[in-house]
């Protein structure tokens, strides 16, 4: 799901950055009020989570690969807002470092994978698990189903930035200038990649990661509905 | 404190390269050559701006390290050390100074 630069177009890049400001604005504003120091670590390691499980290629049979993100269970465990940083900070250092993901695509990158997962995932989780205490049945497998749609979402939005490039983006011949494939192949491509292989990963691995923490020191689930609200 | 969160990233790092298994690209993140292949021809826009970032370590690869497979899995845990490694302080960086403006926010206030 990380968008190489070529495969959209500038103007593209530009207006998914320019959402993505107030954004990181907001989340700076957020964590600045409510973040305590204590919890500093934990949210740079919620980054290094993310960016390691993200280097655990999947095979997909179509002979592409994909991956699960973390995204959900770093918005389950600290808030969607730090949540929205930390991925942010992960797929920024992916592009630098690695070349995962193009410089002028951050924007979109990070609008699929820092803001529509960690926000989707966090809602849903709360619709699912209402309150039930960490490390129950109920409480795993809302984060299971929340990791699962919000994995697809993202990578939804991602296959329509691909797929609106031929509409708008080409040359006088009608040659795509950017990614060549319309709607009707990256939906579907992106789509069954993610709905049938990608997606249940990132569902195990938020199921997994919570029952894991439950188990370790429920009170670092940030006292649940309480604290994810405000960061 | 959070040991066993250190454990657990540790664990990740040392199994990363099973990632390297799967073979092939993700859906829409080939490069020039493997677009051709496909295509026939590289979108214009593409070719101008494909190669817009080098960055130091493409694909988590290090290439001084050689091409054999022991060498891929090493280039792979490296880059996950390193890649661990800078995202880590720069989260302490940024999360540092928020916390010290809102600090400076509450000193101004009384």
């Amino acid at each position: 799901m990380h968008i190489p630069d070529g495969y959209l177009s500038p103007s593209t890049c530009a207006t998914l950055g320019v959402v993505m400001v107030p954004i990181w604005y907001r989340a700076s504003a957020k964590l600045k009020k409510t973040l305590d120091v204590s919890r500093i670590p934990l949210l740079a390691m919620g980054a290094v989570f993310s960016f390691l499980i993200m280097m655990f290629n999947v095979p997909i049979p179509d002979g592409t690969t994909a991956h699960a993100i973390g995204a959900t269970l770093i918005a389950i465990v600290l808030g969607p807002w730090a949540a929205a940083i930390s991925m942010s900070v992960a797929l920024i250092i992916q592009a630098l470092i690695f070349g995962d993901g193009g410089i002028l695509a951050i924007g979109a990158n990070t609008f699929n994978m820092a803001f529509i997962a960690p926000f989707t995932g966090y809602y849903i989780y709360q619709l699912i698990c209402r309150n039930t205490s960490p490390g129950s049945k109920r409480q795993i497998i809302a984060g299971a189903v929340a990791g699962y749609i919000a994995i697809n979402l993202a990578a939804l939005a991602a296959s329509i930035e691909f797929g609106i490039q031929p509409l708008f983006f080409t040359t006088a011949d009608g040659t795509p200038l950017y990614c060549p494939y319309g709607l009707n192949v990256a939906i579907p491509a992106m789509m069954i990649t993610h709905l049938t292989i990608a997606g249940i990963v990132e569902g195990i691995v938020t199921a997994a990661a919570l029952k894991f923490i439950a188990h370790h020191s429920s009170d670092m689930m940030l006292t649940q509905t309480k604290i994810g609200e405000e960061a | 404190m959070y040991k066993h969160y250190w454990l657990v990233l540790l664990v990740l790092v040392i199994l990363s390269p099973l990632g390297l298994l799967a073979d092939g690209t993700a859906w829409g993140e080939w490069d020039a050559d493997g677009l051709k292949e496909t295509l026939g021809y590289v979108p214009q826009g593409m070719e101008q701006l494909g190669d817009f970032w080098q960055s130091l370590f493409p694909d988590y690869s290090m290439n001084f390290l050689g091409q054999s497979t022991i060498s891929q899995y090493a280039g792979y845990i490296l880059s996950a050390i390193i890649g661990s490694a800078i995202i880590y302080a720069a989260m302490i960086l940024i999360t540092r100074l928020l916390v010290r403006q809102k600090n400076k926010l509450v000193c101004q206030n009384k």
